[in-house]
């Protein structure tokens, strides 16, 4: 699904992804951890296409297709989906046209009409109930005034709508009480499937109880320094990240 | 002959045509005596100091246009906001069009300022507030004043909820070369009553026009009035709009400012308190494009406790477009626990294009609530890539964000087809067609 050669990235002259390597499969769950400032969500970004990133060397495919020079409109249609660690408030735009714009905006790149509106609102109910969203949510203001735990559960939402090939969840998992955090790893859950793949990004094993990886992968200064199955998440959280830090 | 010296010497003869009580007679005269000694605002003075009126007043104008023009339903009816279920009071070239219009006498009167200022029955309302809630040393206002003659007069009394929405419209049909027009409107709400107006000014065709209006209105105690302006006209037609809001105790008075086309637009908007527990609103949108230029000039005089006034006005300016933003605050010493806020936010899409705005403060009181915020900007990258890694295009992504900018200030207008129409208008200046009303 999602291949990544050696890849190294730079923001504003400062290389934060020194060589990157890695191989997701389709109906594959990975998990991405390590500690701050290790290049977790530069990686996301740079998967996503943010200009503000220069890819300097290495290559990303998905299902085969380089992606270097596409933006990030010509990603998200090959199927990228990134659920953001900060989502941004959009005064103006409810919830419902912005998906709305969102799924036409897809559609037409793949050459389909409009979706009618009787289908739009019928998987809009259907997610959101999957979601356990309240049908006033979906008339407010894109994120604003959302509370953190609103903020990601409409992540996911979007997600659910766009039903994406390959999805990075980045830090979803933060904001989130417990409840929240159930609810979000179900829906993740049952949109998983054997064509699709699902990156996850987290600081720590809470969110891994319920989002069940296939591999963990450690990040360190811009490298993965350890790869492993769901006991190395445990591992990570037992004796945290100083010795990560000496096998870098 | 410089065209203020046309205005003056032509006065004699704009008064020898109307019959109308020695007061109004002796009001206009001495307004015209203050717009003489005091002239056209230059840019010297501090509130003109972003907008020149010196190429307009440069032309000449016709003073007084003839009724001659032959316009028809179908000619304007796209300006109106309903076709009917409004009352109407319609105006062409300054006359007005009694077959456009549909105004009442019935439980409310919503008429002719020529019929309030020459009847006998209307005499106690004229005495106790026309020129009366207007600054008598604005040389415009004075000028209007001078000229005062037509325009819409509404009274609402006592109790009564004005069913319909009132529509105000200035047509000028191009027939004339060139025009000047002054209407002058009043507007009297009185207790506990409630009302919404919409004032539009538009050009039928391409000719240099310029309307100098003044609207005066009174807001007694307990009740509402929405006001709503819509500046969208052609790029010859020029607006210095001149509004007055005084409101007695526990009134909410609103306005909201649409400025969506014109050569030049001056919005000089000014809101007056007398009693406790007032709430002042004002909004606008100003979205700009070639060399069109607009200046929202406010004030809020805060002279009484525990008011509160909420000023938010966004502006989007393309291409040379310019935009001006001066918000006064005035806060008496008596006037504690008032809570004045401003905010003026603005996107520059256009090297070219440009803003200057001015938050101005003046605070007397201590135990106040007073905040201002400007911006002036460009496009939110991060906000950009978000929309974009859903999937949308650059270039809709950021028209959504332009509209979804402007738009947020539309939800506070109470009036479901006119937030619909300005929705379009504001969707189609973007050149967005997002199917769909936000």
């Amino acid at each position: 699904m999602l291949t990544i050669e050696n890849l190294h990235a730079q923001v504003e002259g400062k290389t934060i992804l020194k060589g990157i390597d890695l191989d997701v499969k389709a109906g594959e769950v990975h998990a991405i951890m390590g500690p701050n400032g290790s290049g977790k969500s530069t990686l996301a970004s740079v998967v996503a296409g943010n200009e503000d990133y220069e890819v300097i060397k290495g290559k990303i495919l998905l299902k085969g297709n380089d992606l270097d020079g596409l933006d990030p409109e010509s990603r998200a249609h090959l199927g990228i989906f990134l659920s953001f660690q900060y989502p941004v408030e959009i005064p103006g735009v409810s919830v419902t046209n912005f998906i709305k714009t969102a799924i036409n905006a897809n559609r037409k790149a793949q050459g389909l009409n409009d979706i009618p509106a009787s289908e739009l609102l019928k998987k809009i109910r259907e997610k959101a109930k999957l979601l356990d969203i309240d049908s006033k949510f979906l008339s407010r203001s894109l994120n604003e005034g959302f509370s953190g735990g609103e903020k990601k559960r409409n992540e996911i939402f979007q997600m659910a709508m766009l039903e994406p090939a390959f999805a990075i969840l980045d830090e979803t998992d933060s904001g989130l009480d417990i409840d929240a955090l159930k609810i979000v790893a179900n829906g993740v859950n049952k949109l998983k499937g054997k064509d699709n793949a699902v990156v996850v990004i987290t600081h720590y094993q809470r969110l891994l109880d319920y989002i069940v990886p296939d591999f963990v992968h450690v990040l360190f200064d811009g490298k993965i320094v350890k790869s492993g199955t769901k006991e190395l998440a445990h591992e990570l959280e037992a004796k945290g990240y100083d010795w990560i830090k000496e096998l870098a | 002959m410089e065209f203020k010296e046309k205005l003056i010497s032509s006065h004699l003869a704009f008064e020898e045509d109307l019959d109308l009580t020695d007061n109004v007679h002796q009001t206009r005269a001495n307004a015209l005596k203050i717009f003489e000694e005091k002239g056209f605002p230059t840019r010297k003075d501090e509130l003109w100091k972003y907008t020149s009126l010196d190429a307009l007043i440069r032309e000449d104008y016709s003073l007084f246009p003839k009724s001659e023009a032959n316009i028809e339903l179908k000619d304007v009816k796209k300006y109106f906001l309903y076709d009917t279920d409004t009352y109407k009071v319609i105006f062409i070239d300054g006359v007005y069009s009694p077959f456009l219009s549909n105004t009442t006498h019935d439980g409310l009167d919503v008429c002719l300022m020529s019929a309030a200022l020459s009847k006998p029955k209307y005499r106690d309302l004229i005495n106790t507030y026309f020129n009366k809630i207007a600054p008598s040393d604005e040389s415009l206002t004075a000028l209007n004043t001078s000229y005062a003659k037509e325009g819409a007069f509404v009274y609402i009394p006592k109790k009564t909820v004005a069913e319909k929405p009132i529509e105000i419209i200035h047509f000028s049909s191009g027939d004339q070369d060139s025009l000047w027009l002054q209407p002058r409107n009043l507007i009297v709400i009185d207790k506990n009553s409630q009302v919404q107006i919409i004032e539009r000014h538009q050009s039928l065709k391409q000719h240099p026009v310029v309307t100098n209006s003044v609207s005066e209105i009174y807001v007694h105690e307990d009740s509402f009035v929405d006001y709503y302006k819509l500046q969208n006209d052609l790029t010859s037609a020029s607006l210095i709009d001149n509004t007055y809001i005084k409101q007695e105790k526990n009134s909410h008075a609103s306005v909201h400012t649409f400025a969506l086309g014109g050569k030049l637009i001056r919005n000089n908007l000014r809101f007056f308190h007398t009693g406790k527990h007032i709430l002042s609103t004002l909004k606008g949108v100003t979205i700009l494009e070639g060399k069109q230029h607009v200046d929202h000039s406010t004030m809020v005089h805060h002279s009484q406790p525990n008011c509160e006034s909420h000023q938010d006005y966004k502006g989007i300016f393309s291409e040379r477009s310019e935009g001006v933003f001066n918000g006064q605050i005035l806060v008496d010493k008596i006037a504690q626990k008032t809570n004045a806020f401003q905010q003026n936010n603005n996107v520059l899409l256009d090297d070219k294009a440009t803003v200057n705005s001015k938050p101005q403060l003046e605070i007397f009181a201590d135990d106040v609530k007073c905040s201002h915020g400007c911006t002036i900007g460009q496009m939110d990258e991060e906000a950009l890539f978000y929309l974009r890694s859903r999937g949308i295009p650059k270039k809709e992504a950021k028209a959504l964000m332009t509209y979804a900018f402007a738009n947020n200030v539309l939800e506070s207008v109470q009036l479901p087809s006119l937030k619909k129409r300005i929705n379009g208008q504001i969707a189609r200046k973007l050149g967005v067609n997002l199917g769909f009303e936000l």
